[in-house]
């Protein structure tokens, strides 16, 4: 146990920290944009005109049906073989993983914010029209209020899920906290040790993340808001 | 074009061999699934009717194994754990050096986390009645959950299991970093000796893609197939 | 009360999937006054109020305010009619992520551009006058039926409409708690708020409105006096289906003014 103590401080949480940072690097720009891409294309798929609600379906299928580890391999392996005549797009393992996990977790994320703006009763809606509200005014402080509340356990899991999920930029050559285990456990051999800290810095980063959302939902929250499902 | 046509090629040549991955996909999900429902539903049982001590000991185990992810818990069962194991003489009749073997673990305990909460929520949605009733004709515990309260439970979560299901797909492709030949492990193979990764990447998201949709359609038979004819469910699951 | 008219509907036509829901309809409404819109469900009653604010724009025919056409196909006038034009709903419609209170400010705000303050003491000042001034706090969720449609009611009129339309707005309330709302609508009466209400609360309203109007299948099929309508052996087709409202609920009431 000693051993692996020293080992541990010695070691694995210096490489770990540096493998830490680069997973931070790449969860914030991925969460804020799969939640950019999950409002757009949530409301488009609601209050839009029907093609292009059709086609957000379409890519919201897309992303939903296929291993997301398929989808970053596409982004870093696949894309520069696209047939663009002299060009070829090449993206660094970095912003492969940023946009692979940002358009996958929009794709998610959309349905959250769907479900929460069609949780919003047409009732109220007519109740603002008929008070002289424009829609503008209907949508900043009827709509959004609630459909945001409704939409804020299930978009805060998916953030939770995507901290998980960026372990799989390691696959892609990233030197995030997996990838950085994964060197430190070849080199070294200690296969056990290594990915045990590992886990339990993931253990740490989703329970932290997951106090957070209960605050937050805590702090939102109105009595009898939830049992209302129509 | 020429390149267009040499791509189509080289998807198409592959086609076979990727398609036999498909066996050790449908073996993962299949086993992780089964390893789920074995695990789960005593957990669920568990939570719901166990102790103080039963309801912590389930928290622990789904705080575990849901923070914890996929591709970490691989490298740490079969890099490290299995490793050890393997010292084992009693454990030798395991096969604890098949990438296969630990990734249905992996997968399966996971799962087992998810589906008990499944079951729990299933369990918890239905009419206190069901138990008085069952107790009211003499019923002990263990026959009153065996006979009533699980066979409606289980009905009851077949809709939250296609969602398992599509989940546990797509987290087999990871199996292909402990060297399991499963589907996305043939394409990653075919892509590099062939140099095409983007007709092959194509393809295995296509057959993901079409995957996800059969076997959502499958599950919905099912779940017709099992429906009590009149029953509304409470809850939405 | 004086005589100026209103409020001025006519001929207004409105088809909903092929069904003519509403067959050239007219009405006008004094200051002051009290109509009262009767009749069996589908007749009309609903989409009758919905095209005087346009929530639901009629196909043809005119509503005028105070004596002014109004453009249907105007933003502006449409908002501004709606300034002036309160609704009661059925389901009552409060915004559930607000309080009461917020609930009656929030148009003030919005809408006629009141500072916040001001907004407030109005809006607690409303809540008074359909005596829920001790519930500013609470949250739809947190409200009976009957208290919520009082907030409803304070709702609109923190407005200062100059016409309310009331759509049955007892009719989802359980009987205990229709009686707190009728009074409310009873007292902005005897106030002289100009209102019209569709309702199946005929007895109530007999003693309030100055004007039964009986609609069947999107026309105005019969309309009068309370009093002549509903005398006895009257034979109008209100007092018979007042009869049968009564019957129906296995009340004993009986429909009749005594003259």
């Amino acid at each position: 146990m000693d051993g692996f103590l020293d080992f541990a401080a010695n070691r694995i949480i210096p490489a770990l920290d540096a493998g830490l940072w680069t997973s931070i690097l790449l969860i914030v720009p991925a969460a804020l944009l799969g939640v950019a891409i999950g409002v757009a294309a949530g409301t488009a798929r609601v209050y839009g005109p029907r093609p292009l609600a059709r086609a957000i379906d379409g890519y919201v299928a897309l992303f939903r049906g296929t291993p997301l580890v398929v989808q970053l391999y596409f982004w870093y392996f696949a894309l520069p073989n696209l047939p663009l005549g002299d060009c070829r797009i090449v993206l660094s393992p970095m912003w492969a993983s940023i946009i692979g996990f940002g358009l996958c977790s929009g794709a998610y994320q959309s349905e959250y914010i769907r479900g929460g703006l069609l949780s919003i009763k047409r009732g109220q809606l007519r109740a603002a029209q008929a008070l002289g509200l424009t829609p503008v005014q209907t949508v900043a402080s009827v709509v959004l209020p609630q459909a945001f509340r409704r939409a804020l356990p299930g978009c805060g899991n998916e953030i939770i899920y995507l901290i998980k999920y960026s372990s799989l930029a390691s696959v892609i050559t990233v030197n995030d906290l997996t990838g950085m285990g994964r060197s430190l456990a070849k080199s070294t051999f200690r296969n056990t040790e290594v990915f045990i800290v590992v886990g339990l810095y993931y253990l740490a980063l989703v329970t932290a993340a997951t106090l957070v959302l209960r605050y937050a939902e805590r702090r939102l929250e109105i009595p009898g808001f939830e049992g209302k499902k129509e | 074009m020429e390149g267009f046509i040499s791509a189509a090629q080289a998807a198409w040549d592959a086609l076979p061999y990727i398609l036999g991955g498909l066996w050790w996909t449908a073996g993962l999900i299949l086993g992780a699934m089964a390893v789920g429902l074995v695990f789960g539903v005593p957990l669920a049982v568990a939570h719901v009717y166990g102790g103080a001590f039963s309801r912590r000991f389930v928290a622990g185990y789904v705080w575990l194994f849901r923070g914890v992810p996929i591709l970490v818990q691989l490298y740490l069962f079969y890099f490290g754990i299995m490793a050890y194991l393997s010292e084992i003489p009693a454990l030798a009749f395991l096969p604890l050096s098949s990438g296969f073997f630990s990734a249905v673990v992996v997968l399966g305990l996971t799962s087992a986390a998810y589906q008990s909460q499944i079951f729990r929520g299933a369990i918890r949605s239905l009419p206190a009645g069901q138990l008085r009733a069952a107790r009211a004709l003499g019923m002990s515990d263990a026959t009153a959950i065996r006979a009533v309260i699980l066979p409606q439970a289980l009905r009851l979560s077949i809709p939250a299991w296609s969602n398992e299901y599509s989940i546990l797909l797509k987290d087999s492709a990871l199996a292909f970093t402990i060297g399991v030949l499963e589907v996305m492990s043939r394409t990653r193979s075919v892509a590099a000796t062939t140099h095409q990764p983007l007709p092959l990447s194509l393809l295995a998201g296509a057959l993901f893609f079409f995957l996800t949709w059969a076997g959502i359609k499958v599950l919905k038979r099912l779940e017709a197939k099992v429906r009590i004819p009149g029953y509304a469910h409470q809850g939405t699951l | 009360m004086d005589d100026t008219v209103i409020l001025r509907v006519e001929n207004i036509v409105k088809t909903i999937g092929g069904q003519r829901i509403l067959d050239d309809v007219s009405l006008s409404v004094k200051k002051g006054r009290l109509k009262v819109l009767i009749g069996p469900s589908g007749a009309g009653k609903s989409t009758l109020l919905s095209c005087i604010n346009f929530l639901s724009p009629p196909d043809s025919g005119t509503i005028s305010l105070d004596g002014r056409p109004v453009n249907g196909k105007s933003r502006k006038e449409l908002l501004a009619l709606r300034q002036q034009v309160g609704m009661i709903f059925q389901d009552f419609n409060l915004f559930d992520h607000l309080t009461a209170m917020e609930n009656v400010r929030v148009a003030l705000i919005k809408v006629k551009g009141l500072d916040k303050r001001a907004a407030t003491n109005r809006a607690m000042e409303e809540l008074a006058r359909v005596g829920l001034a001790d519930k500013p706090s609470l949250y739809p969720a947190q409200l009976s039926g009957g208290q919520k449609q009082r907030v409803s009611v304070a709702r609109a009129l923190a407005m200062d409409p100059k016409v309310l339309l009331l759509d049955e707005p007892t009719s989802a309330l359980d009987p205990e708690l229709i009686g707190e709302v009728l009074t409310v609508i009873r007292d902005l009466a005897d106030e002289g708020m100009t209102m019209v209400m569709a309702t199946h609360q005929i007895s109530f309203s007999a003693s309030l409105a100055d004007e039964f109007l009986f609609m069947e299948k999107g026309r105005i099929v019969e309309r009068g006096t309370p009093a002549v309508l509903l005398a006895r052996d009257s034979g109008s087709r209100t007092q018979s289906f007042c009869a049968k409202l009564n019957e129906l609920a296995g009340d004993a009431a009986v429909c009749e003014i005594a003259s």
